[in-house]
């Protein structure tokens, strides 16, 4: 099989680079896999899980908004936030949640509440879908 | 000429002098591991940034429709100068060394008879250009109250520069900053982010194929871009750090190191006053009793 070249960064860090077999990541509309050889494709990346197929091996990291760019020289992620899964901490999501709440109660004016609240909205799919 | 009690009290002062120049010298090596490592980390990011928005601009780049943000407002007469510097002193020829970069620029350009703006993020930069530029100064940021850099107050800062970029403040805006090379070099830089630049090769990267957007390809510059300006600027105020921290290392060395140079030079001095006044009291002394 073919193999595809993966690059995963955050401001962070760097998560991942090399190759890998497929790649599943949640699109802005709906998730998708990218195997080696996919159309060029720019989407942007909702709260979600990212998992990384190599061999036998898979790999999940959460990921809280980014892009994602898929080039005839590979497959680029930009997270804006990306945390494995493992060490994803559900209490850490759920403070923040709460967080976010009050934020979006505290906002004075209508585009900061509204940036705000679909923030809001982001991290509580991305909760729903952590549950599962 | 001074007492031996004078000589003794200086010797004390620059001692004190080196330990406080000491200690900011182990407090800065210690703050620069930390903001090296994050400096090193935000480049892949900044740099990917970069290559997937050439990418994306060199699909849609001929587009009318593209944003303002991405082919520039067309013109060049007003320039915003973006100029980021420390809170703080005592770091050698750090902030100089970028106000300088920024007032070179700045005066070609007005040679050029080009209109110049100065956004000055750090409390240093904004005192020296203040100097000189006052009335060009259209704003100013403080981070003192940031104990870490955050990737929020590089978003605010590109907020304002956004918002008066889209309220046709300016044409271009180019960012001043220090990029990290090591503890004893940091290089005063200029990069123009808005609009911003791209590398005549990565367009070609395609190999002439399209890209298929998902949603539409102007939505997600239009996300893209903002996130774009403040991405740089993040990355520029975390090299800064480093190179805060680096140029305050070795700045507090040499200090050190001159204090060390001070006390030795001082000790002989007191050293040779002692002697002179041994050997007058001898002398004294002898020529006393022989007198008698």
């Amino acid at each position: 099989m073919a193999s595809l070249h993966f690059e995963f960064v955050s401001p962070e860090r760097v998560l991942f680079s090399g190759d890998v077999d497929q790649v599943d990541l949640p699109g802005a509309e709906g998730d998708m896999g990218i195997l080696a050889g996919h159309a060029p494709l720019v989407t942007p990346l909702r709260p979600g899980v990212v998992t990384i197929y190599n061999a036998a091996a898979r790999e999940a990291v959460v990921v809280v908004g980014g892009l994602a760019e898929v080039s005839p020289s590979g497959l680029t992620i930009l997270a804006d936030r990306a945390v494995p899964r493992d060490n994803f901490d559900a209490a850490t999501l759920a403070g923040e949640i709460k967080d976010a709440e009050e934020d979006v109660a505290d906002a004075t004016d209508d585009a900061q509440r509204d940036r705000l609240a679909r923030r809001l909205e982001q991290l509580k799919s991305l909760q729903t879908a952590l549950a599962q | 000429m001074p007492s031996l009690k004078d000589l003794r009290n200086r010797i004390a002062a620059t001692k004190a002098t080196q330990k406080i120049t000491k200690a900011m010298q182990m407090v800065a090596a210690s703050k620069l591991r930390r903001a090296q490592a994050a400096a090193e980390a935000a480049r892949p990011y900044a740099s990917h940034m970069g290559k997937v928005l050439s990418n994306i601009a060199a699909s849609v780049g001929s587009l009318e429709t593209a944003p303002r943000l991405l082919r520039g407002s067309g013109g060049d007469n007003v320039h915003l100068l973006l100029v980021c510097t420390a809170e703080r002193g005592l770091c050698g020829p750090f902030n100089t060394a970028i106000v300088r970069l920024a007032r070179e620029r700045a005066i070609s350009l007005m040679a050029e008879g080009k209109e110049v703006k100065f956004f000055c993020v750090g409390r240093k930069g904004y005192d020296q250009l203040r100097r000189l530029y006052a009335k060009q100064i259209v704003e100013m940021v403080d981070l003192r109250a940031a104990r870490t850099l955050q990737f929020h107050h590089a978003e605010m800062v590109a907020e304002k520069v956004t918002e008066r970029f889209n309220n046709f403040e300016f044409d271009i805006c180019t960012l001043f900053f220090s990029r990290f090379r090591s503890v004893i070099a940091q290089i005063p830089t200029a990069q123009q982010i808005i609009p911003p630049v791209f590398d005549e090769k990565a367009a070609d990267a395609l190999g002439g194929a399209a890209y298929e957007f998902e949603p539409e390809a102007e939505d997600i510059l239009h996300e893209l871009l903002p996130r774009n300006v403040a991405v740089q600027i993040f990355r520029a105020l975390l090299e800064n750090a480093a190179s805060f921290y680096g140029a305050q290392m070795s700045a507090m060395d040499n200090a050190t190191r001159n204090a060390g140079d001070m006390i030795r030079r001082q000790t002989l001095t007191y050293n040779r006053t002692r002697q002179a006044m041994i050997t007058k009291e001898l002398i004294e002394i002898i020529s006393g009793a022989e007198a008698l």
